[in-house]
């Protein structure tokens, strides 16, 4: 079952990509003859453009409405599609049977990988209960998003391409989740950097697509380094990279150190950095966030997917998964927590002030995950994981309704130029709410009654307030306000978005229509989640039933009583994310429904703030001076002056210029007059005898 | 003593010289039709005189001065075949360009009775009447195409600085008998090696024979009239020139160093190391700046005497044995080349234009694979020919600790490759610029011949590796 689950969307993306690439070849070079050959797709071009009419009026596309759709396009999206909804369905039965039932942790052996030494990798399956939800995570969030795509992308001509491109990084993210190795999880790992480069540069034609494409690649690469360095550091000092043979040996690695650069450390608390470095570059934290705001250049639902429900998380993952380890390090974790915080305040601050829908979301998705890292930091794995969780459903909600609405108001996606389209699109509209009232906590303090983000947010900060290591206090305080900021934010965006006059040009706003059905049973289905998903799992995931749900994949160490604390907390603790949300809640009535004049004034009054925040704390300006610069000045110093004046210089083009050199001179020596030769002779015989009288017979 | 020599030995010099004259009989009686006959009749002469080079037998007459041995041999089947191809080649060209007279055969006959004299000298006298035998017959040959001011220009200038290298010669040939009172070469050598250090008259000598020796072969400093006299003479005689009168005179060089001043080498290792090097670098440079094939191919031939002077100045087994087997080579690539080159015309006129083989690839693509691999084995690429010339030459001045010259002859080879590429590039990647006029049947032959050989070399090395090293061994 486990091997459907994950090879399922591996040939899913097989047959699209086949057909992808068939179709390419025949529509490029003799589009004549390809459209012959395909003719009984014709059928397909023909009921899809009704479609496409019936779904967007006389909308023109992002940026080649005129192209024709690639053959087979309805094919790849039914393949992939379908074969999602299987692995989905497969997934939530797993769920069930390991979370609820009486499995131990199992591994399923798949193949041989590498044998090299005293190396022995596998393809294998870890299954346990941090996989199944992630399984359900990914595989639920992911049918979803192809059902989506198949109406937010109906009017692209590259879709087999794209289905092709979501069911790769489908495929890429399981492998990363069920890897009982940590060389199977860099596979997977890299596979979903792959797919999220492709993605995000979907539209290629668009420069800054491409540009965005390369800054998460490169980016990411930066995070992978230490991912890398981690599982070197991890083989130095285990002598194996199998999880399970890691987890039994932690004990004797404990207290020793490893030379790292230039000196020697303790070997748990390097390797942990590494480690949490690769999942900083993942997930976007701190200082390696800067690609994810970029990466909203791709298609929306990639962004919902990818950039929001699943990939981002990865680094979540893996802390959580490595929990055995990070719990042995108290700096590490203090580390994590620190990074943590920061980055949910530092993504909430930018977040209050962007104007594309879809930029305020990924701020919104890089602060979210912050919280999730103060979790982990705290040692609270299971509140890091339930808001992984909770908030995969309402982000990926959020996400797709953005989708809806930017569909609806002609792929325009800055919401000064939008408003009062409550109206025109009501279901995506309540969508939106119930996503909002998810991620911005709503529900009843001090009960388990809530949306799914209420529970876990409050379970992050109540963890932080119980915290033991030195930054805990500290990422609370950041928590609450980051919670205030995020309420801020997204009602912000709600009511710029669905109240008001419209700001949209009139035939905009006229022809503004509620999306398709496939677009709309997603947001049905992500709604519930929203709603539902933190009081149906707030026991299973930190509440009573926890141990026996995770069964020990989540390590708590013999000090760590950090679930239970956080149920200490005091009632005011357990009271501050709300206060902090209503106020949210209210300065975004005020500025937005009440005074809507009033945001411009105060930008007006505090320039110096506004800017710093709409420009991103000058992240991107910064490493633009100190690292893409120099390296830029580094690259064509070597190119023009190192490969092109030194070594084709005085290399290839020198000699070839010199050998011509000499071929003139000597050419011109044959002057055609005889004496000229005699005596060429004569003083060659000349030289050869001063020559043999003084060096020969030597 | 035998009373009288033994004539038998020289069965073959002596059944051309008789040939010749009859030959030269039959086209002073026979009409101007004759002369295609005289032309087939002496490619049978020189075909049955390598047949009887085969089947003689070792042994010396004639007082020592004409030597039969297996180096002999081998490159006396190798001067009569380069012949007898030149004069398969001629006929049709000259006939067509109207300078052909019954003569050309037989003075090229006459040259190659010359050569093989030269082949098989055992002492000084020998040589030089071989030589000059041989060049004799090669300056009428070279201005043969009288009306032709390019031709009689050529055939002046190589008598004149012929002369003077005959000169140097046979001036270097008195100083040698001077300083060691014996004009054969075992006397010679006997003489060197008693004498302890060598006489500066000895190394005078010595370097006035290597230099009359070297214009033959067109080593440089003494190559200056390769290039005109190749681009000057007719096509057919340039082909001539380019084969079988280099394996003579380099038969020679070889014979009269090892043979005769084997005792002292020191003396002429860093002369022939020189002349082998200068040749090297200066046949690759000069050669780019040509847009004539014909001087082309004199650049061409004054760098692979280079090469194969790299194994005399090693002056060991090996590096006989590799020049034996460049010299092979090099027979069969200048062959092929020139049935091509020899092809070249079009609306009724020759060209020697190399960018006239433009778009060789799509006319006559046949033709242009076999002269591509040619070029290819010329340049020195496995797995043709050429490679394995070179490889056994460089081989050997390695494993003489010439690790200079074997650096810079390949480092030169590099060089080289340009010019020999660039044809290639022309033939395949420029636009055609007219189809040349079929190819008569013997130029297919000879070009088919020698392209399968170079393409396929590695497949005849066994037998034919076999052969040069037992007439390298003869030396030793």
């Amino acid at each position: 079952m486990y091997s459907l689950i994950v090879f399922l969307p591996l040939i899913g993306f097989l047959v699209a990509g086949a057909v992808a690439l068939f179709g390419a070849a025949a529509t490029v070079p003799a589009p004549e003859g390809g459209h012959d050959a395909h003719g009984h797709h014709d059928d397909h071009h023909a009921a899809h453009a009704e479609h496409d009419d019936h779904a967007h009026g006389d909308h023109d596309d992002h940026h080649h409405a005129v192209e024709p759709a690639a053959p087979g396009s309805r094919v790849a999206e039914l393949v992939t599609t379908g074969l999602l909804f299987v692995s989905a369905i497969l997934s939530w039965v797993a769920f069930i049977s390991v979370g609820f039932g009486e499995h131990e942790t199992q591994s399923i052996k798949v193949l041989t990988w590498i044998t090299s030494g005293a190396m022995q990798i596998d393809w294998a399956f870890r299954v346990d209960t941090l996989t199944v939800v992630m399984l359900v995570v990914v595989n639920t969030v992911s049918s979803l998003v192809h059902l989506y795509s198949i109406g937010y992308m109906a009017e692209d001509p590259d879709r087999p391409r794209f289905f092709a491109y979501l069911s790769l990084f489908t495929f890429a993210m399981l492998m990363l989740v069920t890897a009982d190795n940590l060389v199977q999880m860099f596979f997977g790992w890299e596979g979903v950097g792959l797919a999220s480069y492709l993605l995000i540069g979907f539209w290629y034609k668009k420069p800054s697509a491409s540009a965005a494409a390369i800054k998460a690649f490169v980016v990411n690469r930066v995070g992978d380094f230490g991912f890398m360095l981690g599982i070197f550091g991890i083989f130095v000092m285990f002598g194996t990279i199998s999880l399970t043979d890691i987890f039994a040996n932690v004990a004797t690695v404990e207290g020793k150190t490893l030379h790292f650069l230039w000196g020697d450390w303790d070997a748990i608390t390097v390797i942990c950095l590494l480690l949490f470095m690769g999942a900083c570059g993942k997930s976007a934290q701190f200082l390696l966030h800067t690609w994810l705001p970029d990466a909203m250049e791709g298609p929306t639902p990639v962004s919902a997917l990818i950039h929001a429900a699943t990939m981002v998380t990865a680094g979540v993952f893996m802390v959580a998964r490595l929990s055995p380890l990070f719990d042995l390090s108290p700096t590490a974790l203090t580390v994590v927590t620190l990074v943590g915080a920061v980055t949910a305040f530092f993504a909430a601050t930018v977040g209050l002030v962007q104007n594309d829908i879809k930029r305020v979301i990924a701020y919104s998705t890089c602060s979210q995950l912050g919280y999730m890292f103060v979790a982990l930091g705290v040692g609270a794995y299971g509140a890091g994981v339930f808001h992984l969780f909770t908030h995969a459903f309402f982000k990926a909600l959020l996400f797709l309704g953005a989708g809806s609405v930017i569909m609806a108001s002609h792929h325009e996606q800055d919401m000064r130029s939008m408003g009062g389209l409550r109206n025109k699109i009501p279901l995506t509209f309540w969508a939106m709410t119930l996503g909002t009232l998810a991620i911005t906590g709503v529900g009843i303090p001090g009960t388990e009654i809530g949306f799914a983000g209420f529970l876990s947010k409050d379970a992050i900060i109540e963890s932080a307030f119980a915290g033991h290591n030195p930054m805990s206090g500290f990422a609370a305080v950041l928590l609450v306000i980051a919670a205030g900021f995020t309420s801020f934010y997204s009602w912000r965006l709600v009511f710029l978005t669905f109240f008001g006059a419209s700001r949209a040009p009139k035939d905009v706003y006229d022809h503004a229509k509620e999306s398709p059905l496939v677009v709309l049973i997603p947001l049905g289905v992500l709604s519930l989640g929203a709603v539902l998903a933190g009081m149906v799992f707030y026991g299973h995931y930190v509440g009573e039933e926890q141990a026996e749900f995770w069964k020990g994949s989540l390590f708590y160490g013999p000090e760590n009583h950090i679930l239970h604390a956080m149920h200490e907390v005091s009632f005011l603790v357990k009271v501050s994310p709300f206060l902090a949300m209503l106020v949210g809640l209210a300065v975004a009535y005020w500025f937005y429904i009440v005074n809507p004049a009033l945001p411009k004034k105060l930008a007006a009054a505090l320039p110096g703030l506004y800017k710093f925040l709409l420009n991103k704390w000058y992240f991107d300006e910064l490493y633009d001076l100190i690292f893409v610069r120099p390296a830029f000045a580094i690259g064509r110093l070597f190119w023009k002056t190192g490969d092109g004046a030194i070594i084709d210089g005085l290399g290839p083009n020198g000699v070839a210029a010199r050998v011509q050199d000499v071929t003139a001179r000597v050419v011109r020596l044959q002057t055609g007059y005889v004496y000229h030769y005699a005596f060429a002779m004569v003083i060659g015989v000349a030289a050869l005898i001063t020559w043999a009288m003084f060096a020969g017979g030597q | 003593m035998t009373a009288f020599p033994d004539f038998a030995l020289a069965g073959p010099e002596l059944l051309l010289a008789a040939g010749a004259l009859l030959l030269l009989l039959i086209g002073a009686y026979g009409s101007e039709k004759r002369s295609s006959l005289v032309s087939g009749l002496s490619v049978l002469l020189l075909l049955v005189a390598a047949v009887a080079v085969v089947i003689g037998r070792d042994g010396s007459t004639f007082g020592g001065a004409f030597v039969v041995d297996g180096f002999a041999r081998f490159l006396k089947v190798l001067v009569l075949i380069g012949s007898a191809v030149a004069v398969v080649m001629t006929q049709r060209f000259a006939v067509a360009e109207k300078f052909f007279h019954f003569e050309l055969p037989v003075l090229i006959v006459l040259a190659t009775i010359g050569m093989l004299l030269m082949i098989s000298a055992g002492d000084l006298i020998a040589v030089y009447l071989g030589l000059e035998l041989q060049s004799l017959a090669l300056y009428v040959v070279a201005s043969f195409h009288r009306d032709d001011g390019r031709s009689t220009e050529a055939g002046l200038k190589y008598f004149v600085l012929g002369a003077l290298s005959s000169g140097m010669l046979l001036y270097g040939a008195s100083l040698i008998y001077g300083f060691t009172g014996h004009v054969d070469f075992a006397g010679i050598a006997a003489a060197a090696a008693a004498g302890g250090s060598t006489s500066l008259g000895l190394t005078f000598g010595i370097v006035f024979v290597a230099t009359g020796i070297a214009f033959k072969v067109s080593a440089v400093p003494f190559h200056m009239w390769t290039p005109d006299v190749y681009e000057g003479a007719p096509t057919p005689v340039t082909a001539f020139f380019a084969a079988a009168p280099k394996i003579a005179a380099m038969a020679l060089f070889v014979r009269v160093v090892m043979e005769a001043l084997g005792p002292v080498k020191a003396e002429w290792q860093q002369i022939v190391a020189f002349m082998s090097l200068a040749s090297m670098i200066l046949g690759a440079f000069a050669a780019i700046g040509q847009r004539n094939i014909k001087r082309l191919m004199a650049y061409s031939s004054i760098g692979h005497m280079g090469y194969a002077l790299v194994g005399l100045a090693a002056g060991s087994e090996a590096g006989i044995y590799g020049i034996l087997i460049y010299l092979a080579t090099y027979l069969a690539m200048t062959a092929g080349a020139f049935a091509v080159i020899l092809s070249m015309r079009r609306d009724g006129a020759m060209t020697e234009d190399i960018e006239s083989l433009a778009g060789l690839s799509r006319t006559n693509p046949t033709v242009a694979y076999l002269l591509g691999i040619i070029m290819f084995s010329l340049a020195g690429i496995p797995p043709f020919a050429g490679f394995f010339g070179k490889y056994f030459v460089f081989a050997a001045a390695i494993n003489a600790g010439l690790y200079w010259l074997a650096v810079i002859g390949i480092l030169s080879s590099v060089v080289g490759a340009y010019y020999y590429l660039r044809i290639v590039k022309i033939m395949f990647l420029d636009e055609p610029k007219g189809a040349f006029e079929p190819m008569g049947g013997e130029m297919k032959a000879v070009l088919g011949i020698s392209g399968l050989f170079v393409a396929a070399f590695a497949l005849v090395l066994g037998p034919l590796g076999d052969a040069a090293l037992a007439a390298a061994r003869t030396l030793f």
